[in-house]
């Protein structure tokens, strides 16, 4: 259920679990961390001053305008403070501009706005033809879209949580991953598939889950995440603009971090910028181990950094992958020639995943360089447990700092 | 045979008065039958299950606003339809609910600690299906529809005494799995009544979205009968729901009863739905109140005395208070639980994680 819901955040009563998360947790009190860096820029650029301009017409700062209700976008300049939420909001809103073709279509997106609203105030604009509230059926919303692809559409399908998405999932591996290839390449499918992913909302059963590998075990889907507000509306801009399909995880519990979005509309940057959907992002340069992560946890990573260099005086380079298939892993192993020691973590279980297939590479392409084998922080191999127990299988800042001592240990 | 087709079924009107056999035409008087043996005493106990289970639920969404519950799905305005066809049951039967029937679950015999530990992120279920003749809550919606029919084809292969009843809402009713249980329930005469709740609402989505027919029509292509019935009404869907039942256990295969019914509160305590529904709507069905119709009737024939009420309201108080108080004293599980019952036998992945985990925790406490 929905907990859809969710807007009301975790459940009271899920204590930090050491004293070194509580510390933590009041330096992310404390104020914004620092984007990205210029390592990340001199790549491709998503997180910090970007040479964008200010090309948005105004039609569309107007309509921007009428859907935030904040008038937030500043005289000449199209940065704004936004949450990961609203600027997946902005993002979509320009996708919906730039092509009329694009529709969106879902449970709950149309008058509700989805049930974390990122879909807020489109059928508004867009009106019911091309913001369409679903009959409830999952296998449904993305079959459909597929033959509305067929049909020269560029659906943009909401999947209302991450563990909904199987009653679809024929519909993606066998249907919408396979066309193009059995067609010869006559067949384009531009469909994009929205899905809330992974825990530390309190949430009920099911809506906490983290089923990345499933997607990225299948040819011809992209699969890919955000993890902070600039990345949010650059990357569903490209992935709807996306000839192939592409399945968009949205980090639930990050939805409500805000960050400086560089909000000018996708036709609008360079080039660059247009295509740069499978690129991995260094977030934080280190020198003395590398971490890697994506969505949800490059936060946590970010944080366990911050803890390291304070109170073990260690340098932690943080790469955010965003691209999940297609692997982008040239930053990785460039990152691990230097440092030696590469710990993968994500939110899923460890069995034949996302780190299992980052391990084996890095070790195929960075062998000599290794000081430690990569280690792994990961969901454990359990269903996800009851929401308070989620604080014990989600990794935390304390067991990514313990898998970088044991790095150090070998 | 496909019964009332058109009608509602209805044997107590909205305001308070039952419909007699005489004035019933049709299929009601049919359905009067299987309620003719209710006793006035078991009306009285058809409404202290519906004043306890409305105390509990807002119970619910008093603990979730506190903090204590991470979400609560409201059964306001559903009371009739879950106490009238939970009590239809019998201790044969099993039942196979989807996220809203705390009501059933109540009539089940299941201890209500048990929902709200759900809610409360205490635990994934925590009741024994087979004990009660009830299995766990079903969050993927429709899910729960195959699972009853291929119980209900065990009992067929069984030669088993019980009937199955399988919960759905009105939005579950477009999921592909509904409708493949309706096709295999069909073709395999699955001793199985497939009960929906239309309570009008998918969370922001109005029945209309997910059909141009009632969901009881819907039966008709798969070839068995349906029936429709006011699901306000606690003893037209006590008798509808033993109808469907006794045509289940007399190998006549499935049957659809549509409750027509009304969900009173947001879809979840997480839930805004000024954003979508019209007020006058809710207005309408507030006056539609299944409590009040029996209060009513019960009150006209002397049945119900004030004093009555207010040992019934006091009961459910009482019953409330117990549960809030085991509630709030609910320990959160042992943080190793995470890597119980997995699976049958013992994994060793799972065993590996234990152990390190257990480590790890050792060293920083
Ligand atoms: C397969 C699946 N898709 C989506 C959801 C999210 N969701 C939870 S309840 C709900 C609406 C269900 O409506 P209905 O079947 O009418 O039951 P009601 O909530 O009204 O009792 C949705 C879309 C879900 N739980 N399962
Ligand atoms: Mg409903």
């Amino acid at each position: 259920m929905t907990t859809s819901e969710m807007a009301t955040g975790p459940a009271a009563g899920a204590p930090a679990n050491t004293a070194r998360q509580a510390a933590v947790d009041t330096a992310v009190d404390a104020g914004p961390r620092p984007a990205g860096t210029a390592a990340s820029l001199g790549r491709e650029g998503t997180g910090g001053g970007t040479a964008a301009g200010n090309g948005a017409a105004p039609g569309r700062r107007a309509a921007a305008a009428v859907v935030d209700g904040s008038g937030t976008a500043g005289e000449g300049s199209a940065r704004r403070t936004l949450t990961l939420a609203k600027a997946l909001n902005t993002g979509l809103l320009a996708a919906m501009q730039a092509d009329p073709k694009t529709v969106i279509m879902g449970e709950d997106v149309g008058k509700l706005g989805g049930v974390f609203r990122i879909t807020d105030g489109l059928q508004e604009l867009f009106g019911e033809e091309r913001v369409i509230d679903t009959p409830l059926a999952e296998s449904a919303i993305v079959g459909t879209a597929i033959g509305l692809a067929m049909r020269g559409f560029r659906p943009v399908c909401e999947i209302q949580f991450d563990g909904f998405v199987y009653p679809a999932f024929d519909q993606i591996v066998s249907q919408l991953a396979k066309m193009h290839y059995r067609s010869a390449g006559r067949v384009r499918l531009p469909v994009t598939i929205r899905i809330p992913y992974g825990g530390g909302i309190g949430a009920v059963e099911h809506h906490s889950e983290s089923p990345e590998a499933y997607f990225c075990h299948t040819a011809g889907l992209r699969v890919v995440t955000c993890s902070n507000p600039a990345d949010a509306h650059l990357m569903i801009q490209q992935a709807v603009a996306s000839d192939d399909p592409v399945i968009f995880l949205e980090p639930k519990r990050r939805y409500w971090e805000k960050g400086e979005v560089d909000t000018t509309p996708l036709a609008d940057l360079p080039a660059d910028l247009r295509t740069g959907l499978h690129s991995a992002r260094v977030v934080r340069p280190g020198e003395d181990a590398t971490v890697v992560a994506y969505g949800p946890m490059v936060r946590t990573c970010l944080d366990a950094a911050e803890v390291a260099a304070a109170e073990d005086g260690r340098s932690l380079e943080v790469i955010d992958l965003r691209s999940l298939s297609p692997l982008d892993l040239d930053p990785v192993i460039e990152s691990t020639r230097r440092t030696g020691r590469l710990v993968a973590v994500h939110e899923a279980p460890s069995n034949v995943s996302l780190s299992s297939e980052i391990a084996a590479r890095v070790t195929e392409q960075a062998f000599y360089h290794l000081e430690a084998p990569v280690l792994r922080v990961t969901g454990f191999d359990t269903p996800y447990p009851p929401a308070r127990l989620e604080d014990h299988y989600l990794p935390d800042v304390d067991r990514i700092l313990d898998a970088v001592d044991r790095s150090f240990g070998y | 045979m496909f019964a009332g087709v058109t009608e509602l079924v209805q044997l107590l009107t909205p305001d308070g008065r039952r419909t007699t056999a005489a004035s019933a035409s049709g299929p009601e008087a049919e359905y009067q039958a299987h309620v003719a043996d209710v006793t006035d005493d078991e009306l009285v106990g058809l409404l202290r299950d519906m004043t306890i289970v409305r105390r509990l639920d807002d119970e619910g969404t008093a603990l979730q606003r506190q903090g204590e519950l991470s979400l609560w799905a409201s059964l306001r305005g559903q009371e009739a339809a879950q106490i009238g066809s939970g009590r239809a049951l019998g201790p044969d039967d099993m039942a196979f609910p989807s996220y809203r029937e705390h009501g059933v679950a109540w009539c089940r015999g299941v201890d209500p600690l048990n929902v709200f530990g759900l809610f409360r992120g205490s635990s994934l279920g925590g009741w024994d299906p087979q004990e009660h003749g009830f299995a766990l809550y079903a969050i993927v919606v429709g899910s729960q529809t195959l699972h009853a029919t291929g119980y209900a084809m065990g009992v067929t292969r069984d030669h088993g005494e019980g009937a199955v009843i399988s919960y759905f809402g009105d939005g579950a009713s477009s999921e592909g799995d509904v409708s493949e249980a309706f096709g295999w329930a069909s073709v395999f005469s699955a001793p199985l009544v497939f009960f929906c709740q239309n309570n009008q609402w998918a969370i922001s989505e109005p029945y209309r979205r997910q059909s141009r027919v009632p969901v009881y029509q819907r039966a008709r292509g798969f070839g068995f009968p349906s029936v429709r019935v006011d699901g306000n009404d606690v003893l037209a869907t006590l008798a509808v729901t033993r109808w469907a039942l006794q045509q289940a256990r007399a190998g006549a295969g499935p049957v659809l009863v549509e409750a027509l019914t009304y969900r009173i509160n947001p879809h979840t305590t997480a839930d805004d739905p000024s954003r979508y529904r019209p007020a006058d709507e809710l207005s309408t069905w507030r006056r539609r109140d299944p409590l009040d119709r029996l209060r009513t009737y019960l009150r006209a024939r002397d049945v119900l005395t004030d004093e009555l009420e207010s040992s019934i309201a006091a009961e459910a108080d009482a019953v409330a208070a117990d549960l809030r108080a085991r509630c709030l004293a609910l320990p959160d599980p042992p943080e190793d639980s995470v890597f119980d019952h997995v699976q049958v036998t013992e994994n060793s992945l799972v065993a590996t994680e234990r152990a390190a985990y257990t480590d790890l925790r050792g060293a920083l406490l």
